[in-house]
């Protein structure tokens, strides 16, 4: 009967029914070509002839010269800047990563008490976020600056003498910080806010209904049940720590004596600035290993505190 | 603890109630948390917007105004004349044209090129398609600095240096984003539309073209405010590729004004307010979409 039925089919459209995923993958084709271009021309290429640029040694201007591990030797070994960078990302990420947790959870729960002005609040909030790190870093600029910015001026009358911030190698960074964790602040508050209202009233209310006071319930509840935002928030803040780039070009270009040079930035100076696209695709790989690297590892620890319901 | 009520009485707001029964403490509790929540988040508001009315009030004040200490926050009187000294010491307007030039192409070609394949994600069944569109979200943990070196040195080959190409054109293959906002709304609508349609004699392109955008609005007004602004706001793919002055975005050319009139704060202050003006207007205007927009990316991860 089936065979007798499949015989009866015109010719042309057996190879549809012997290939039914080449069929599929031909009607879908069309659709995904944009994309699988962009793959292979934006970004999987890329990725290879980054490996591979970064065992040459190239200006751009002669061919490029193979010199096998030269790059990374030259990195590891006679590069301390190299070492400047790693431990500026390292100091960075200690500093950002807490204020880029810590602040926008305090206030997305603030918020979440369905208080009258949230949409007023949240708008402000996010003023920060849609507008350009540059023209941020530029007012940043003028606020840090130390006989004339305000900054300096709220602390002398609270009788502090603020520091150069940053013109002066300690503060620089800090500062630089400061700046980022205002500008993020809205983007994990709205990102918290939402993970904060998937939690169901009730847990609350019978939480209370126990007696459990309100910071127990923060500890308890609220703190679990927003755990898998927490871990979103804590992988981006710590890739984008190691991805600074803005901040620095407009603030203190690296300085002072190197205090906020980043990875990126390092970067971007070798192979734009210098042309030493070998050894910047030879950064940008370290870059990208660290990234996986410790993506990695929080993907492995996150279930010891990440909570899915 | 027992409270009179007429004290209560003021803060409630509910004086007949309050008469009546005088408000536990758990409820005088509530009026003080809610009081004490109001007073930290407007503290908050003020450290938010002060940087901008900062940087507002010093775009129309003198050079002698700006090095007064104490600092004064208001000009004595305004100098909208510093906004006409940033037009004329820079090309800003083409900084403005070439910006909106840049994001509103990007932005159409995120569009295009990610409804495509959300579609073919969402709604054509082929082999592989779940691993494939898993190796496209992996494509997220590449930093972009791996690949600017051999982007920039491909569109160096290309003659594409000093041009608006390499900032437009990868925009038009593709989007990993994008792909993923456009594919979770995809999911949502409801199949018997796509059979119904069928039955009508409407082809596959008929359906994503007829059917599915127009139902998609929502998600397009979403990614186009996201694209556009993450455009607006990009500093390291202008700094790269655009040289010479009438090339420049906004935010380069900011920076680059910055380089040249390092001490003229009124100055550089009235060109970051005209930078940020278009996006916070942008912003005002579609709000919510910007929101849906950060809190689709925080559900993604």
């Amino acid at each position: 009967m089936v065979a007798n039925r499949s015989s009866v089919q015109p010719n042309s459209r057996s190879w549809h029914k012997r290939f039914p995923g080449l069929s599929q993958w031909l009607e879908a084709l069309p659709y995904l070509l944009p994309t699988i271009i962009g793959f292979f021309v934006f970004i999987l290429g890329p990725v290879i002839a980054s490996f591979l640029l970064g065992f040459t040694e190239w200006d751009l201007l002669t061919p490029p010269k193979w010199i096998g591990l030269g790059n990374y030797q030259a990195m590891l070994f006679d590069t301390p800047l190299f070492w400047t960078t790693l431990r500026n990302a390292l100091y960075y990420t200690l500093l950002f990563v807490p204020g880029a947790v810590i602040l926008p959870l305090f206030i997305a729960v603030l918020m979440n008490q369905h208080l009258r002005g949230v949409t007023f609040y949240r708008s402000v909030y996010f003023l920060p976020v849609v507008t350009s790190t540059v023209a941020v870093a530029l007012v940043w600029q003028w606020l840090y600056n130390p006989e004339f910015g305000p900054i300096n001026y709220l602390l002398k009358m609270v009788g502090i003498k603020g520091p150069a911030w940053i013109a002066s190698p300690e503060w620089a960074m800090p500062a630089l910080v400061l700046m980022s964790v205002w500008q993020v602040i809205g983007y994990n508050m709205v990102i918290y806010l939402a993970g904060l209202q998937g939690i169901p009233e009730e847990y609350y209310e019978a939480a209370a209904i126990d007696g459990a006071t309100r910071w127990r319930q923060f500890f308890s509840i609220t703190i679990p049940l927003i755990s898998p935002t927490t871990f979103f928030i804590l992988i981006v803040s710590i890739i984008g720590s190691l991805q600074v780039f803005e901040q620095t070009y407009i603030l203190t270009q690296g300085g002072p004596a190197y205090a906020t040079l980043t990875i990126a930035y390092y970067i971007y100076q070798q192979a734009f600035q210098f042309f030493h696209m070998g050894f910047g695709a030879a950064l940008s790989y370290v870059l990208f290993v660290i990234i996986l690297l410790l993506t990695l590892i929080q993907f492995r620890v996150q279930k010891r505190w990440v909570f899915y319901n | 603890m027992n409270i009179p009520s007429t004290s209560t009485r003021s803060t409630s707001g509910q004086p007949t109630l309050a008469l009546r029964k005088p408000f536990s403490a758990r409820q005088v509790n509530k009026v003080t948390r809610r009081l004490l929540s109001h007073l930290i988040l407007v503290a908050g508001c003020v450290v938010m917007a002060f940087p901008f009315v900062w940087m507002f009030l010093s775009s129309l004040k003198t050079d002698a105004e700006i090095f007064i200490f104490p600092p004064h926050l208001l000009p004595e009187t305004p100098h909208w004349s510093n906004y006409q000294a940033v037009m004329d010491s820079m090309p800003f307007g083409w900084f403005v044209f070439n910006s909106f030039k840049i994001s509103a192409l990007a932005a159409i070609g995120q569009l295009l090129s990610c409804s495509l394949a959300a579609y073919a994600f969402a709604r054509i069944k082929f082999p592989g398609r779940e691993t494939l569109f898993v190796i496209w979200l992996a494509c997220l943990m590449i930093p972009y600095q791996v690949n600017l070196i051999p982007q920039y040195v491909l569109f160096r080959s290309f003659g594409w240096l000093d041009t608006h190409y390499p900032l437009i054109v990868p925009s038009f293959f593709g989007g990993v984003f994008g792909t993923f906002l456009l594919r979770q709304f995809f999911l949502t609508l409801p199949s018997e539309l796509e059979d119904a349609a069928r039955i009508d004699g409407c082809s596959r392109f008929g359906i994503y073209w007829r059917i599915f955008l127009p139902l998609s609005k929502p998600a397009i007004a979403t990614l186009t405010v996201f694209v556009f602004m993450s455009n607006w706001n990009n500093l390291l793919g202008p700094v790269v590729y655009l040289s010479s002055y009438e090339k420049m975005t906004l935010t380069v050319g900011l920076a680059f004004f910055r380089g040249q009139y390092t001490t003229q704060w009124a100055l550089l202050m009235a060109g970051a307010v005209i930078s940020v003006i278009p996006i916070m207007a942008i912003y005002a205007a579609a709000q919510r979409y910007f929101v849906q927009g950060v809190v689709l990316s925080g559900i993604k991860g």
